[in-house]
């Protein structure tokens, strides 16, 4: 029995593994087996996106349009064309990819400058209380009430779009434009979720202890407050990837946005409109189908990672 | 014997006032206290939950926030008069020169952060140092409070650490600049008693290794009477009684303190018996009391405690005992007559 017994001092120093956060919440996610599979399709198709013109013989929007090309007009799809070809005889397979190239460029733009704009006006907010809270957090609520589709339809109607004459914008027929569109619309939710992280961590104790050791009121925010909200700002950002390739699409089918020739799921959707319900269905089905299969993909990576990241998991 | 403050003071609070404004009012949580901490000195805070003892630290390190508002007194140290300081010159002193312990080592060190990081980013923010530099004196911290293999541990997060060697880690911070006072707020209350002995030894050898002067502010009169040259008692805000270690446990001359020290437990007490309380219970601190805030709990109470306020004077026979109590002189005899 007493045999059992380590000296004191060596007690839970007996070679306890240096596990490191991001090796800690990597094997929580592992426990998550549709995330694993979600993220191995993401990269999967990510993967086909970027590397397209290797992967495919055809062009996404070849020129001239030869007599051959377009004798392979309405094709139903082939193993020489997996997705058909469209009424110009262009492969779908490769239009889809440049069209989920386009979504995912948007997708992840949109996540970088919302959640950017979300975690700066939110942790001011939580952080400092008072005046500066009221303040920024009305503004948050001016923009939640907007209604979202119509303003973000005259948004991307507008062709030279500029800040009061100040600066201009790249139109939302370009990938840039586009980003800058969705994100103005779509941080709020950010900002929210870090401002209510910071005001229940700022009352923790281990802030008071940094106020002690002299830290200031940037340094708190950045070094301490931040790496403990890092969970639920890393799953915001996931879900608005999909939320934002869903925006685009929609703008883009309502005929905003990215314009034909240049490719984008959207339009590639609203391109093939009328054939549902016709032998040419699949010119809808397929680009829909990869359109819903990324939007799924992050949204159970998304789950994935609020399990993996939530600190009052079980180890 | 009598201890007297050496005679450089190098924290001097006077007749301090702190109010928390809430939705039921107004707290007044400290009504002028004073105290003076002498240089290498250990002054004990203790009181029950509420009397301010932790208020008054908080003001000292200038870490009262809303709706916490310190509205009188001063507050000196080495010779700098903190109220008047900007944020900038107080955060230079906060883990500098003055430095805090806090009571929960759960939950004062950052969970996102390996505990060698955290302390080498309290010494970073005074003093200019490489970061791997800073990383090595950490270790050396931590190998200081006991930490075995501590350049290894250094690497963990809190949570790999247990709540004594959390706690450990957190003394490691405090004295990592070298403070001529520590402040440490009930250091021992939330570990477990077998680990409380080993973190005051490191307490104090951490106090001898960087020769500062501690403000103990505890709960627990074993804790006091293991570590501290003075004490000070406090009630509802206010000092009751202010002297020597050996004075005020052998001599207790406020009826708060003898209450307090007769509800310690004792190995002679007999089996099955109730433990001695305080009847009654502290008053809430909206409002200001007439007269002695204990009045009401108080076996000697007169006429006179309910209707003026009793002031801090010499009591007993050492020139830096005092009690405000109106029957400070009276209490020897009255005890004797009146078993507690």
């Amino acid at each position: 029995m007493s045999q059992d017994l380590a000296p004191l001092a060596e007690v839970g120093a007996s070679g306890a593994p240096v596990r490191s956060y991001l090796r800690l919440v990597a094997r929580r996610f592992r426990g998550h087996k549709v995330a694993v599979a979600a993220l191995v399709v993401l990269v999967l198709l990510a993967g086909l996106a970027v590397f397209v013109n290797v992967m495919s013989p055809y062009e996404a929007n070849p020129i001239p349009l030869t007599p051959e090309i377009l004798g392979e007009a309405r094709e139903q799809p082939t193993w020489d064309h997996i997705f058909g070809t469209d009424k110009l005889g262009r492969d779908m397979f490769t239009r889809s990819l440049v069209g989920l190239q386009k979504s995912l460029q948007i997708g992840f733009g949109v996540a970088i400058v919302s959640v950017l704009i979300g975690v700066v006006i939110g942790s001011l907010a939580g952080y400092y209380r008072g005046w500066i809270d009221a303040l920024l957090m009305r503004f948050t609520d001016l923009i939640l009430v907007l209604p979202a589709l119509a303003v973000l339809i005259i948004l991307a109607s507008t062709p030279e779009p500029s800040f009061f004459g100040l600066f201009d914008f790249p139109p939302a027929t370009t990938v840039t434009g586009m980003v800058i569109v969705i994100s103005v619309l779509g941080w709020m939710p950010m900002a929210r979720i870090v401002r209510g992280e910071f005001l229940s961590l700022r009352e923790k104790e281990f802030v008071d202890a940094a106020r002690a050791a002299g830290a200031s009121g940037p340094r708190i925010i950045v070094r301490h407050l931040l790496p403990n909200a890092v969970g639920p700002i890393v799953v915001f950002g996931t879900l608005e990837v999909g939320l934002a390739i869903l925006t685009e699409a929609t703008l883009s089918f309502l005929g905003l946005g990215i314009q034909l020739p240049k490719i984008s799921l959207g339009n590639l959707i609203a391109d093939a409109e009328g054939t549902v319900g016709t032998d040419l269905a699949y010119l809808v089905i397929f680009p829909g189908l990869i359109l819903f299969l990324i939007v799924l993909c992050v949204n159970f990576i998304g789950d994935g990672l609020r399990d993996a990241l939530d600190p009052r998991a079980v180890r | 014997m009598t201890h007297t403050p050496p005679a450089p003071a190098l924290l001097e609070v006077e007749g301090l006032e702190v109010e928390f404004k809430t939705e039921d009012g107004i707290v007044h949580a400290v009504n002028g206290v004073s105290l003076v901490v002498g240089m290498r000195e250990t002054l004990a805070v203790v009181g029950e939950s509420g009397s301010g003892k932790s208020v008054t630290a908080l003001s000292i390190m200038g870490l009262v926030t809303k709706p916490g508002r310190i509205t009188n007194g001063a507050v000196s140290f080495a010779g700098r008069d903190l109220r008047t300081l900007t944020d900038k010159e107080y955060r230079g002193l906060r883990g500098g020169d003055l430095a805090m312990i806090f009571q929960d080592p759960l939950s004062s060190l950052n969970p996102a952060f390996r505990v060698g990081d955290q302390i080498a980013e309290a010494i970073r923010a005074h003093s200019d140092t490489s970061k791997a530099a800073a990383r090595e004196r950490a270790a050396e911290l931590l190998a200081l409070v006991g930490i075995p293999q501590a350049s290894t541990r250094a690497r963990d997060y809190p949570h790999q650490f247990s709540g004594g060697m959390r706690q450990r880690a957190m003394i490691a911070m405090a004295i990592a600049n070298v403070p001529k006072l520590l402040i440490a707020d009930e250091p021992t209350t939330a570990l477990d008693v077998t680990i409380q002995a080993q973190v005051l030894e490191v307490l104090q050898a951490a106090q001898r290794e960087t020769d500062a002067a501690m403000l103990l502010i505890t709960h627990d009169l074993g804790i006091v009477a293991g570590l501290a040259d003075r004490v000070v008692v406090m009630y509802a805000g206010r000092i009751v009684e202010e002297a020597t270690l050996d004075d005020l446990f052998y001599d207790p001359r406020h009826p708060y303190t003898i209450g307090l020290l007769g509800s310690l437990p004792r190995l002679d007490d007999k089996r099955g018996e109730p433990l001695r309380t305080i009847p009654g219970s502290p008053p809430g601190l909206y409002s200001l009391s007439v007269g002695c805030a204990l009045a009401p709990r108080c076996a000697f109470a007169i006429d006179r405690c309910r209707s003026e306020q009793p002031e801090l004077r010499v009591a007993g026979a050492a020139a830096d005992h005092r009690s405000a109590c109106f029957r400070a002189e009276e209490l020897p005899g009255l005890r004797s007559e009146q078993p507690a």
